[in-house]
């Protein structure tokens, strides 16, 4: 996932030119999440081991690696905490949203 | 080859022969041996399948979906309570247009606790989007499995294969048990238009908004139409390279009936049993099983009840606060039609009580007896 790809909202005009089920129609990506997000994860990175672990826990998929480094898509990220939990380093803070 | 198999075991068989490639289910009571003897296949190498055993038939049904969107033919079965659990699950199968087939032994539902048959497990379903075929022997339980999976991969829609426990699933019958290369020529491997797989990664069953959901739930309806000629057209395929016919309906002395039982099962042998004894005293009864239940076949039962002055529906089920639901199936066929025969609607069987000739002479007396129907329900073989 690309967050500088430009997201457009997919819109069919006729059910013939649908696919024959709720198959990549463009809602996950327009839809940015990121808006319900009470607390946000911030992970220190002179912590991280790039073990990959809170990439792979993320069931938003909004954690991306960038040069063997994690980073937080917040676009995305509904800040549920479960990176921070499994980070064997404990490098990934939750801290309150400031609005 | 033939074989003397109880009806799980005819399911099983037929997965067999499907070549199944994922089987996913819950070992425990309501399950009936349908799974037991897969498993034993996919052990000793008789069949080249992943059996995944679970701890829920929720997540049967969730396991056999994830397999059938990668792409595998799938299979499982359950029965009574653990269809219940699988319901939502039943809505993702259809919806996502994920082409399970499922054996369900009919059983009822609890409480108190059954493991006898009747249909309101089944037709409890009945509006989740699955086809549903009603066998009424073993053979017709093997051949229909390998008949599903061709309908259901063809417009990616799922198959429930339903039979009366104990009547039909531990009952032995002699079964022809067909050539597997035979099989392999009536069904080709499952080839799906779409699946999810990491070369081409798609997200499956995303929030879809009020511009599109309706159009999806449209698309399903459209294809759900085209299951009866499908099933025509498969169940003479199927005849043409094995002998036996399965069609949408079956019937038996209905052409020049003035009564006609509308069964659906194992009710339906005994029913012709009835039939026979009426025919030597006079009384020219006929029989129609129902075999296709959803989509309904239409135009095969209206061609065939427009003909008679009455007609009986038997149900081995009950929709609380109606009646039952077969009957209200055939009077929402037949209404409007120009010839509308009096239409009654019979209770009989519910929790493994059996039904016996005596039953449908005593449905027969009651609808020769009267004009029209005179109660929503009669009921037949309550101790009152």
């Amino acid at each position: 996932m690309n967050k500088k790809k430009e997201v457009k909202k997919i819109f069919f005009n006729s059910e013939e030119e649908m696919p024959l089920v709720a198959m990549s129609v463009g809602s996950m990506l327009y839809n940015k999440t990121g808006a319900w997000r009470n607390i946000k994860p911030v992970i220190e990175l002179s912590q991280c081991i790039k073990c990959g672990i809170c990439w792979k826990f993320c069931p938003d998929a909004a954690i991306e690696i960038v040069d063997d480094w994690p980073q937080i898509n917040y676009d995305y990220c509904k800040g549920c905490g479960i990176c921070a939990e499994e980070c064997p380093q404990k490098c990934i803070v939750m801290v309150e949203e400031e609005k | 080859m033939k074989k003397v198999i109880m009806g799980n075991h005819a399911l099983s068989y037929g997965a067999m022969l499907s070549r199944a490639q994922v089987i996913a289910a819950y070992p425990i009571t309501p399950q009936t041996q349908v799974v037991e003897l897969l498993s034993e296949m996919c052990a000793d190498g008789t069949l080249n399948a992943k059996f995944i055993k679970v701890e829920s038939e929720h997540s049967a049904m969730a396991a056999c979906l994830g397999a059938s969107l990668a792409g595998a033919r799938t299979f499982t079965a359950t029965s009574a309570q653990g269809l219940a659990l699988m319901h939502e699950m039943l809505h993702w199968a259809s919806g996502g247009r994920m082409p399970v087939v499922m054996g369900n032994i009919n059983r009822a539902m609890a409480p108190g606790w059954s493991i006898w048959t009747d249909q309101n497990d089944s037709l409890s379903e009945r509006d989740t989007g699955w086809i549903q075929f009603y066998c009424s022997s073993n053979q017709e339980v093997l051949d229909t499995v390998i008949q599903a999976f061709k309908v259901s991969e063809k417009l990616m829609i799922p198959s429930m294969i339903v039979l009366d426990a104990f009547a039909l699933s531990h009952t032995y019958e002699v079964v022809e048990i067909p050539e597997q290369e035979k099989v392999d020529a009536y069904l080709p491997p499952f080839k799906p238009a779409f699946r999810l797989t990491p070369d081409d990664p798609h997200a499956f069953g995303g929030l879809t908004s009020p511009d599109h959901y309706m159009e999806f739930r449209y698309k399903l309806q459209k294809d759900m139409e085209k299951v009866p000629a499908l099933v025509e057209e498969t169940g003479k395929e199927y005849e043409k390279m094995f002998g036996r016919y399965l069609g949408q309906v079956d019937d038996y002395l209905c052409d020049d009936a003035e009564l006609i039982f509308v069964t659906s099962g194992t009710a339906g042998y005994t029913a012709r049993v009835a039939v026979d004894e009426l025919r030597q005293k006079g009384i020219k009864a006929g029989n129609l099983r129902i075999k296709l239940f959803r989509p309904f076949p239409f135009e095969k039962v209206r061609s065939i009840l427009s003909k008679v002055p009455k007609v009986a529906v038997l149900d081995r089920n009950v929709s609380y606060g109606h009646h039952g639901i077969f009957y209200q199936e055939v009077k929402s066929a037949m209404y409007g039609q120009s010839a509308e025969p009096a239409i009654f609607g019979f209770i009989a069987g519910l929790g493994g009580r059996d039904i016996t000739r005596n039953s449908f002479q005593e449905i027969a007396e009651y609808a020769l007896k009267k004009e029209r129907p005179e109660e929503e329900i009669v009921w037949i073989g309550v101790k009152k």
